[in-house]
């Protein structure tokens, strides 16, 4: 495959970037877009040029590390993450943007490398239980019923790889959030924090500059782990019940 | 915790979902009113006389009226001064656009923000109009609310604006009512077909009963 790339590059989060085009031949269908990207730094340092700064880890698809908004799709048009994403995606001859998360809460450090520490602050204000930690307990000593385990997994999903706030028109971190506050809220090890977990989160999300929910949906469809819009509903309405419950 | 709650971007949704849906249930009565002017101008004008005796006799003359508008007054501009808010802070959270940009959303959901502001406008000519009779074409006569109507809708640019303001106001209900059953916590996956059902036939029911009244005056079966 021959492809004309659209790359994003920026030296550091003081100075400007744009968008510099690369022409790579010899892409096969079966790569995966970031051993694509590796193929193109590679000819990057051959040439003497500097490389494209791009964020993996795993290359599994489970770590999250991975980013890229690829044709205005985070993490390209499967719904899987971008080192999951493969070549046979795309045609012979296409032409392919690709720029970082844009969200001015996640600034960007250089090229297609972006800072998310903001999802960690999130995370500190509450996303964990007050337990003893240690060997892992018996799994029976506190029954969770299957259907609050099912839930509860299904928003243990998130991986916090941001691609909902980089699809969010209002660069939000809502379903982020929602995960988080959902998985541990409906766990009788998450209960004895459950208002105070999801006005902590809340309030770390307002304040890392985040924008509003509109419920356009876009961060559902983007999320490679299929975190559902309905989680946003459910934090919404565990906010409402906390802040009625809690008086500080 | 009044001020965190009006802090927060959950709580002013939750105050634009509140307000949102007063407004809308102010629509629905508003419609079932206007309805009467198919049936003649005594039952009409006799409609808007007795808004003004509403809730006699606990009630003194016209307290009825001015409540609700208060209450809907209150409504708008909570809602407007949120949805300002809101919007301004998501603009400021996504600075940098995207170079590839494609179009998602629905349109309805797309023009939540030009649809609000060009309702708010309607609302006040719609007021300077057929309440204080400012803006009124031919001779505004206070309590004579059927005449006003067909003057109104014998004008072009009358009938121009309140059906473009009425399309507005149906895509504005159609992503709105959903959005706020969202935003109190009332939508799951087997409610959602109901949810989007009831937004839906919301939407259409008002916009189409309410544009049946210009076009009733155009095809003169109201004169």
């Amino acid at each position: 495959m021959k492809l004309t790339l659209r790359v994003w590059r920026q030296q550091n989060p003081d100075t400007p970037g744009a968008m510099a085009t690369y022409e790579l031949d010899g892409v096969s269908q079966d790569m995966s877009f970031l051993e694509m990207l590796d193929v193109l730094n590679e000819e990057l340092i051959v040439k003497g040029e500097e490389p494209v700064a791009f964020d993996h880890d795993c290359r599994e698809g489970i770590c999250g590390a991975c980013s890229l908004v690829i044709n205005g799709d985070a993490h390209g048009p499967e719904r899987t993450t971008t080192c999951q994403l493969h070549m046979r995606s795309f045609q012979d001859g296409d032409t392919i943007d690709i720029e970082p998360w844009r969200a001015s809460a996640f600034p960007v450090i250089k090229d297609l490398v972006v800072d998310r520490s903001a999802f960690d602050r999130v995370i500190q204000a509450g996303g964990y239980i007050t337990a003893p930690t240690g060997a892992a307990p018996e799994a029976h000593a506190a029954p969770v019923p299957k259907a609050d385990a099912d839930y509860a997994f299904e928003h243990a999903e998130c991986i916090g790889c941001g691609a909902c706030v980089a699809a969010c028109p209002n660069g939000a971190a809502m379903l982020f959030t929602s995960a988080k506050v959902n998985h541990l809220n409906v766990l009788p090890q998450g209960s004895p924090e459950r208002e105070t977990r999801v006005l902590d989160m809340v309030a770390q999300m307002d304040a890392e500059g985040f924008g509003g929910c509109t419920l356009t949906g876009e961060c559902a469809t983007a999320c490679p782990k299929g975190i559902p819009l309905f989680s946003i509903t459910a934090m919404n309405k565990e906010w409402l019940r906390a802040t009625r419950k809690v008086k500080r | 915790m009044a001020l965190n709650f009006w802090q927060s971007t959950l709580g002013k949704k939750i105050v634009m979902g509140v307000t949102g849906l007063i407004m809308i249930g102010y629509l629905c009565a508003h419609l079932l009113g206007n309805m009467k002017i198919f049936f003649g101008p005594g039952e009409f004008n006799a409609y808007g006389h007795w808004l003004r005796v509403m809730g006699a006799p606990v009630l003194h003359h016209e307290w009825g009226l001015w409540i609700a508008r208060i209450v809907l007054l209150a409504a708008v501009i909570l809602h407007a001064v949120s949805a300002y808010q809101l919007s301004r802070r998501d603009i400021k959270a996504r600075p940098q656009k995207y170079v590839h940009t494609k179009p998602r959303m629905s349109y309805a959901t797309r023009t939540m923000r030009w649809g609000g502001v060009i309702l708010g406008l309607f609302i006040v000519w719609h007021i300077l109009d057929l309440t204080t009779g400012t803006t009124h074409s031919g001779g505004f006569q206070e309590g004579h609310p059927y005449q006003n109507v067909v003057d109104t809708f014998s004008t072009w640019y009358g009938n121009v604006i309140y059906i473009v303001a009425m399309l507005a106001m149906g895509m504005h209900v159609r992503h709105g009512f959903w959005s706020a059953a969202q935003t109190l916590g009332a939508g799951n996956h087997t409610r959602d077909r109901a949810l989007k059902a009831i937004a839906n036939a919301l939407a259409i029911v008002l916009t189409a009963g309410f544009i049946s009244i210009p076009v009733g005056v155009m095809t003169g079966v109201v004169s």
